[in-house]
C-alpha cells in the first residue's frame, strides 16, 4: 500500500477500478476486478467469452451499476460530471439507427452531456458549440481516423470498419483524457485496423490513455504497454503482453475457450471479415 | 364561394396542418428506436381514456358528455408510455409489452363506454377521426400541445438523436438518458392524442410513420429526414382534408391512403434511378 504522502506527488491514474463487483440479473460476473491507467498508457483487457470484460467497462462507463468496489476517473469518484474527459466506444458491430444518419451527424452528438462548462443541463443537452463549430470539429475527429471524405454519407451505407472508425471519432471529438474501446478490432478490415493502429499511436503519443478490449493484440502489438487478463470474473493476470500474439499466449488464460466474437446486442448490419 | 373563408374550413385545415407538422417529428424517433407500432399500442390505451373521460362525463353529468373524452385521452396515453417506456427499459419484451397495451386498450374502451351508458357507435368518430366536428377549442388546444412537440421534439434533436441512436454510449457521456426516452414517450402520447381527431387510433400511428418512411427514402441525414417528413406529413394532411371537402370520403383513410400510395410511387421511383445508375 502506497503512502498517502507519496499518493499526493503523483498525478492520479486516469482510471483506478478496486475490486469492482458486478451482479446482473441475481449472478455474479465480476467478483472483485482491479485496474488502473495512466496518462499515454495503452492497457489491453483480454480474456475468453464470458470473461467478464465488457461488463467490466460497461461499469467504468457507468452504463452498469457496480455492487462494490470503487471506481475514480482523473481522481474524482466515478459520475456523470467526472466522466467528461471520458471517450468510450461500444462493442457494437454497426453505427446505424433505424433512421439515416450521416457520419458527421453521429460523430456531431458526441459533443453533448458531461463536458468542461456543461454544468447546466440545457448545456449538457444541446452542447457547448454553435452548430458550425460542432461541425468542424466533427471533421477534425472524422479526419484523425482517416474518412472525413465520408461526412456527409450515409452510415449505414459504410463498411462495418468505417462505421467502427466513425464510432472512434464521436469518441474522439470529446477530446478524451482516457479512452475506453469494447473490441474496436472485431470484425473490421484491415485498413481500418491498420488505420486505427496510428490513430492509438497518435493518442498514446499525445498522453491519452487507453484501456481496449481485445480477443487478439493483433495489429495493435506494438502499443500494448500492459495486458490485463480476466478469466470468470477475475484478474488472473496484469503486466507487460508477451512478444508473441494473442491472448493464447498469456497466463491465466482458459485455452477451452473459443476465441469467436459474441454476438450483437442491437442487431445491425453484417460486416466482412479481417 | 371562397371556401377558406369557412370557420370550418379553416379548423379542419389548421388542426391537418399541426398534426401533419408535428406526428413526423415524434416518428422519426420511433422508426430510429426501431418501435414503429409503439404509437398503435398508445393509441389505444387513449381510446379506454376517451371512454374514461365519457364516463367522468356522465358521473358528473355534464352537458357535453364527451367534454373530457380528449383531456381523458391524453392522460391515459401518458400512463401508458410511461408504462412502456419503465417496462422496456426493465428489460421486458418491447412487443409483448405493446400487445398487453393494444387488447387492455380496447377492451378497457368499450366496456368503460358501455359503463357511460354510450354504445360502441360512440367511440367510431375516435376509432376513425372526425375532424368535421372540431370546435375552436380543439383547435387552440391543438395549437398548443403542437407548439410543445416541436419544440422539444426539433429543439433537442441532437441530444433526443444521441439516446435513440446509441443509449449506452448516451450514458457514458452523461446524458440523462431514462429522462430523454420519458420525454420521447410521452411527446408521442401527446401526438397521438392531437393526431386522433384527425386520423383515429385505428391510423394514428401510419401518420407519424408513412412521411419518415417515404422522407427516409430520398435523404440520407437524420435531420433532413424529420424535416422531410415533417413537409410530406404537412401535405398529406392538407391535400386529404382538402379531398375531403369536395368528395364524400373518411378523411383519415383518405390521408393514409395517399400516403401509402405515395410511399409506394417513390419506392418504385427511387429503385427505377437506381438501377439507371
Amino acid at each position: 500500500m502506497s503512502d498517502p504522502a507519496e499518493i499526493r506527488d503523483v498525478p492520479p491514474s486516469l482510471v483506478e477500478a478496486r475490486d469492482v463487483r458486478v451482479s446482473l440479473q441475481g449472478t455474479e460476473i465480476l467478483h472483485g476486478v482491479s485496474l488502473t491507467a495512466q496518462p499515454g498508457e495503452v492497457v489491453a483487457l483480454m480474456g475468453g467469452n464470458g470473461s467478464g470484460k465488457s461488463t467490466f467497462v460497461r461499469s467504468i462507463v457507468g452504463a452498469v451499476p457496480t455492487q462494490a468496489g470503487t471506481i475514480r476517473l482523473f481522481g474524482r469518484p466515478a459520475t456523470a460530471s467526472s466522466r467528461a474527459h471520458l471517450g468510450y466506444v461500444p462493442q457494437r458491430i454497426s453505427a446505424a439507427g433505424g433512421v439515416s444518419a450521416t457520419a458527421l451527424e453521429v460523430v456531431t452528438s458526441g459533443l453533448l452531456g458531461s463536458r468542461d462548462g456543461a454544468d447546466r443541463v440545457g448545456a449538457r443537452l444541446r452542447g457547448l458549440l454553435p452548430p458550425r463549430d460542432a461541425h468542424a470539429r466533427a471533421r477534425a475527429a472524422l479526419r484523425s481516423v482517416g474518412i472525413e471524405d465520408l461526412a456527409k454519407r450515409d452510415v449505414s451505407r459504410l463498411s462495418g470498419g468505417q462505421q467502427q472508425r466513425v464510432l472512434i471519432a464521436r469518441a474522439l471529438v470529446r477530446k478524451p483524457r482516457l479512452l475506453i474501446l469494447d473490441e474496436p478490432m472485431a470484425g473490421v478490415d484491415l485498413e481500418s485496423q491498420v488505420a486505427f493502429s496510428h490513430t492509438v499511436g497518435h493518442l498514446k503519443h499525445d498522453g491519452v490513455g487507453l484501456v481496449i478490449v481485445l480477443h487478439e493484440l493483433g495489429a495493435l502489438a506494438r502499443h500494448i504497454d500492459r495486458a490485463v487478463v480476466l478469466e470468470r470474473g477475475c484478474v488472473t493476470y496484469d503486466g507487460p503482453p508477451p512478444k508473441d500474439l494473442g491472448v493464447h499466449a498469456l497466463p491465466g488464460h482458459d485455452h477451452d475457450h473459443p476465441h469467436t466474437d459474441p454476438p450483437a446486442r442491437d442487431g445491425g448490419i453484417g460486416l466482412e471479415g479481417p | 364561394m371562397n371556401l377558406l373563408a369557412e370557420p370550418l374550413i379553416q379548423r379542419m385545415l389548421l388542426v391537418g396542418l399541426l398534426v401533419g407538422l408535428a406526428a413526423p417529428v415524434m416518428g422519426t424517433y420511433l422508426v430510429q428506436r426501431k418501435m414503429a407500432l409503439l404509437g398503435d399500442g398508445i393509441g389505444h390505451v387513449a381510446l379506454a381514456g376517451v371512454a374514461a373521460g365519457w364516463l367522468a362525463g356522465s358521473l358528473f353529468d355534464l352537458a357535453q358528455q364527451d367534454a373530457l373524452a380528449i383531456p381523458g385521452a391524453v392522460l391515459f396515453a401518458i400512463i401508458g408510455a410511461v408504462l412502456i417506456e419503465r417496462m422496456r427499459s426493465r428489460g421486458a419484451a418491447a412487443d409483448v409489452v405493446m400487445a398487453i397495451l393494444f387488447y387492455g386498450g380496447i377492451a378497457g374502451g368499450v366496456l368503460l363506454i358501455g359503463l357511460a351508458g354510450g354504445s360502441n357507435a360512440n367511440l367510431l368518430g375516435y376509432l376513425f377521426g372526425s375532424i368535421s366536428t372540431v370546435t375552436w377549442g380543439d383547435v387552440w388546444m391543438s395549437v398548443a400541445l403542437a407548439a410543445v412537440i416541436l419544440l422539444v421534439g426539433i429543439g433537442l434533436r441532437t441530444a433526443l438523436f444521441a439516446v435513440t441512436h446509441d443509449q449506452e454510449f448516451a450514458r457514458s457521456t452523461g446524458l440523462p438518458v431514462e429522462a430523454l426516452n420519458m420525454v420521447v414517450a410521452v411527446l408521442a402520447a401527446v401526438t397521438i392524442t392531437v393526431a386522433m381527431r384527425v386520423v383515429g387510433v385505428l391510423l394514428v400511428s401510419a401518420l407519424m410513420i408513412v412521411p419518415v418512411a417515404i422522407a427516409q427514402l430520398i435523404t440520407r441525414s437524420f435531420a433532413r429526414t424529420m424535416h422531410l417528413a415533417m413537409g410530406i406529413g404537412a401535405a398529406l394532411t392538407l391535400t386529404g382534408i382538402w379531398i375531403t371537402v369536395f368528395y364524400d370520403v373518411q378523411p383519415g383513410a383518405l390521408i393514409v391512403t395517399l400516403g401509402v400510395l405515395v410511399y409506394g410511387a417513390v419506392a418504385s421511383i427511387t429503385t427505377l434511378a437506381r438501377r439507371g445508375t
